[in-house]
């Protein structure tokens, strides 16, 4: 069998900008921020007091009380975003085509905030025994299986943790399973809930949180700002799409990863540029078809120039007139999340005809010389766009799409 | 009599780099020790342990060398003793 095309028909998102797509479109055209003071833990205790949480977020609105207390928070996301995802696919639970379906999911902390909660009642409370969910409720593919459960989805299921790459890793080992025949039809993405007082002390820690917000490709950035939230996609080959009547919102053209092999934490040039002349390679394409980036943009002091340094080294000098732009200044960094996110951002937003800002953006850093979407959308109709995620430990994802 | 603060940056320095006391010095830099970001963040870590200090993201940022670490942690601790309350005699 030669390679087949594999189109998007269905996509889902629950973010900081709101709980399905259209609310997270609505509120990158308007370029709101999601960024608020943080709710789920006290932040009184913290260095940071700001993150982008899914505001007003109440399990009871998606799962009856036995289904919510089995899940996790991350797993959660996972679930209304596959939910959001298969009904505008025009799927549903026990569709003929899951059984040659699979799952791909991607989250870095997987249900840690149960396990912190659970281990809080062991190490402090001193209690002697602790919840039998807990190990069901941590584990990374607990969203993915219970995606699997609902819609009896028969495949391949399974979960990739490569930090803030996992969800574009995930994306794209479901585009090349479909692309090959092993599978006819996959849902992919990502999920993550960080909010728990062990994990933020880590992130502060660490020292790449900013005190007030996320200012990508900034002069003054100060650092990034953690997000939770959940992305899917369907994806199958457009045969199928055409049998069912669905329509097709977008193309994955190509796929590209690399490791940077140079650093844990500290990013390199060449690692990133790989994964996107990659990504190029495995699409066909020239640098100069890219109409728009979705960068990885965290805006910390040593991504944003990496991350730009990286797009000149590719682009040349078709860098200075692609648009880029971080949508992580609105709805944070969502880890393992961000690439499934992004990718349905800038799949949404250049099917509504607008480029998607990088908001709270002050002053242009010469260090990062890129096109950047500053503040306000941008009209555009981009026919490919490039979404990076770049990830603690040096490994790098980058998925291409076509939207016309 | 109580170890010295240069000491004491001095052992946290070793331990958390893995390296002989002896060879971290008062004019050692970073550089030299092969301390890099993460290193540097995890040595923080170890000192705000060692001297019950919170060492501040902006404080942290230029230290390049073990005198300025050591300066460093002292302004703090002259801080901390400084807005401590005055204690009954």
């Amino acid at each position: 069998m030669g390679l087949r095309r594999v189109v998007i028909t269905g996509l889902g998102a629950i973010s900081a900008l709101g709980e399905n797509v259209a609310e997270l479109t609505g509120a990158l055209r308007r370029g709101f921020s999601g960024i608020r003071p943080i709710q789920l833990v006290d932040r009184s205790k913290l260095r940071f007091s700001n993150g982008a949480e899914v505001p007003g977020y109440e399990p009871e609105r998606h799962f009856d009380p036995k289904q919510a207390a089995m899940l996790d928070r991350f797993a959660q996301f996972a679930v209304i975003a596959a939910r959001e995802a298969v009904r505008q696919a025009g799927l549903e639970a026990g569709s003929a085509l899951f059984r040659r379906a699979g799952i791909i999911t991607g989250s870095c902390v997987g249900g840690q905030t149960t396990e912190d909660e659970g281990f809080v009642d062991l190490y402090l409370r001193g209690k002697p025994r602790i919840s039998p969910l807990i190990i069901p409720k941590t584990m990374a593919n607990a969203g993915a299986s219970r995606i699997s459960l609902e819609f009896q989805i028969r495949g391949p299921v399974y979960t990739i943790s490569t930090a803030c790459s996992s969800s574009n890793h995930a994306i794209g080992q479901a585009y090349w399973a479909v692309r090959s025949g092993m599978i006819d039809l996959a849902i992919a993405g990502g999920s993550e809930a960080m909010f728990s007082m062990g994990i933020l002390k880590a992130w502060e820690a660490m020292r790449v949180v900013s005190p007030d917000t996320c200012r990508p490709f900034c002069k003054d950035r100060s650092g990034l700002i953690l997000g939770e939230g959940g992305a899917m996609m369907v994806l199958e080959t457009p045969e199928s799409a055409r049998r069912r009547g669905a329509s097709v919102l977008a193309e994955v053209v190509g796929f590209g990863m690399s490791s940077d092999a140079h650093h844990l934490t500290q990013p390199s040039v060449e690692g990133p540029a790989l994964a996107m002349q990659a990504a190029l390679d495995d699409a066909g394409l020239p640098p100069d078809a890219i109409g728009y980036i979705n960068a990885h943009g965290t805006g910390t002091v040593t991504n944003d120039p990496t991350e730009a340094a990286a797009i000149r080294a590719v682009f040349g000098s078709h860098a200075a007139r692609i648009p880029v732009s971080s949508t992580k200044s609105m709805h944070g960094h969502t880890l393992g999340a961000a690439g499934a996110l992004e990718g349905v951002a800038s799949i949404a937003a250049a099917r509504e005809g607008f480029l998607p800002p990088t908001i709270n953006f002050t002053e242009r850093d010469p260090s990062c010389d890129l096109d950047v979407v500053a503040n306000a959308p941008r009209p555009g109709n981009p026919e490919f766009v490039m979404s990076n995620s770049f990830a603690f430990g040096g490994l790098n994802a980058v998925v291409l799409y076509r939207l016309r | 009599m109580p170890e010295e603060v240069r000491d004491r940056v001095i052992r946290c320095i070793a331990e958390a780099q893995h390296l002989d006391p002896e060879t971290v010095t008062i004019d050692s830099t970073f550089e030299e020790l092969g301390i890099d970001s993460l290193d540097g963040i995890n040595i923080l870590f170890a000192l705000e342990t060692e001297f019950e200090i919170d060492i501040p993201d902006e404080a942290a940022q230029n230290i390049r060398t073990v005198r300025e670490m050591v300066e460093g942690v002292e302004r703090l601790l002259a801080e901390k003793a400084g807005s401590r309350p005055q204690e009954q005699t």
